[in-house]
């Protein structure tokens, strides 16, 4: 049993990872990667909604009429997120000021309602978080990547401190400006995806319209 | 907690109904909001103090940035003593002491009846203007003014935009401006964060040798000259035309003009 939880925390980080396998949740990706801290903020905050709406969903599972579960759950998820928000804005103004509208839109983040009505609905609260945060990290494990590109790249640095000194700065690094813009993270998650695919050639869709099956937890 | 257990009290007995009944579903739906509103409250209510500090801080942050003094080293409330706040009664243009700077709320001010005019001619949308306003003075080595900072706000495209002007000792110098609340759209109307668009206030001027008023945010320059003009934003028409109006709203009559003229005249 260990060991299966173990495996649905690292599953979701390569090899069914919700970005780059189920190519959910990209919108905030682009977003919120053009620094690190800011990326990495969203991962923790990601990670904890995820988790614990799963938990939460799970836990009352059995007695969520079929009805309005999706409601249901977007309640759960939507309480979750505005505490992130509220949270973050108590002992993180700057970053949550930079995050604005995206702490609150992780509540239409897919892959937060994917786990909750793939997974939670039909699995024990302890492996529903365990996927939950598992998922989370897969996410943000993309994020990091894209981040690191994009802050490194575009302005010479990674969390803040300056890597390659920049022009305007008296340095020797011409910083590109394209990887400071949204457009450029559609780019680095596609570099990703491929990447991955072709370590992992398993994760390649096939040609026909079949809904793909990849490795049950 | 499976099915079909046997459990005592209301709760109990709607729980232990079919999962996809009618009574079920209204329970259901009623103690999940319930229970979610109470969390999201009471953490709204637990952390309001926290977040009003930060806000308070920020504000500061923005003053001194405005005013070209902010040192991310330094610490803020330190930096911020270097400003001489001052409650400014707009109708005379001169300093009042009816009010305690230090718990005065301008917006608390504008809200209140007894202390804010309802605008008929009301082109920065603000619907109420408080009479009192706090400014803040900046003064050299030598005690004389060196920059005023003056609050203003009014309506863009889709929220208030709150922010400040910062203006030199002759009171018609623009040295910088700086919005720390809106919700503009990003990437368009929220530009207005962006340094390099702030850096274009820097040296224009508000009225001409007559005194009046020529400050613009448009897309062409004016006949008045350049020195009066500030490029329009690109893709954010109605954002600009807000920050066209509520600059020229608080920089005229209604707003500070008997201030500055104060000011002009030494008399500050």
């Amino acid at each position: 049993m260990a060991h299966k939880r173990v495996e649905m925390l690292t599953d979701p980080l390569v090899d069914n990872n919700p970005i780059t396998l189920q190519v959910l949740g990209i919108c905030s990706a682009l977003a919120v990667t053009s620094s690190l801290q800011v990326a990495f903020v969203m991962t923790i905050a990601v990670t904890l909604v995820t988790g614990f709406s799963s938990m939460f969903i799970s836990m009352i599972r059995n007695h969520i009429p079929g009805s309005i579960r999706i409601i249901v759950q977007m309640v759960i998820i939507a309480s979750l997120v505005i505490l992130v928000d509220q949270v973050l804005k108590a002992y993180a103004f700057e970053i949550s000021k930079t995050l604005s509208v995206f702490v609150g839109l992780i509540i239409t983040n897919c892959i937060v309602m994917g786990r909750a009505e793939a997974f939670a609905m039909k699995n024990p609260p302890l492996d529903s978080f365990v996927d939950g945060v598992g998922n989370g990290l897969g996410y943000g494990l993309i994020l990091m990547l894209v981040g690191f590109f994009r802050e490194l790249f575009g302005s010479g640095s990674l969390f803040g401190i300056t890597i390659l000194e920049t022009v305007n700065n008296g340095g020797w690094y011409v910083p590109n400006g394209l990887l400071l813009l949204p457009p450029s993270a559609f780019f680095i998650i596609g570099l990703i995806i491929w990447a991955f695919r072709s370590w992992k050639p398993a994760q390649v869709e096939e040609r026909e319209y079949k809904i793909q099956t990849v490795e049950a937890h | 907690m499976p099915d079909g257990q046997e459990r005592k009290g209301a709760i109990g007995r709607f729980l232990a109904l079919p999962t996809d009944s009618v009574p079920k579903t209204l329970f259901v739906a009623i103690a999940v909001c319930l229970v979610a509103s109470m969390i999201v409250s009471a953490a709204a209510v637990a952390l309001r103090p926290t977040q009003a500090v930060n806000s308070l801080k920020d504000k500061q942050i923005n003053i001194l940035q405005v005013a070209g003094i902010y040192d991310p080293a330094q610490d803020v409330v330190e930096a911020f003593s270097a400003f001489e706040p001052h409650i400014l009664e707009l109708d005379t243009g001169t300093f009042t002491q009816q009010f305690d700077v230090a718990t005065f709320d301008d917006r608390d001010v504008a809200d209140d009846p007894a202390t804010s005019v309802a605008l008929t001619e009301d082109p920065a949308g603000i619907g109420r203007q408080g009479k009192y306003v706090t400014v803040y003075l900046l003064r050299d080595e030598a005690g004389n003014i060196d920059k005023v900072v003056l609050p203003i706000h009014g309506y863009g495209l889709w929220s208030t935009l709150y922010g400040f002007i910062a203006l030199e000792e002759n009171g018609n110098d623009i040295f910088g401006l700086q919005f720390y609340e809106h919700a503009e759209t990003p990437g368009l109307g929220a530009e207005v964060d962006n340094p390099r668009w702030k850096a274009l206030w820097k040296g224009k001027k508000l009225a001409d040798d007559t005194g009046t008023l020529q400050i613009s945010v448009t897309k062409t320059a004016p006949a008045a000259g350049k020195e009066f003009h500030i490029d329009a934003l690109a893709g954010a028409t109605l954002t600009t035309v807000g920050v066209h109006n509520l600059v020229n709203f608080w920089m005229g009559e209604a707003g500070y003009q008997l201030f500055l003229d104060n000011l002009k005249a030494g008399n500050v």
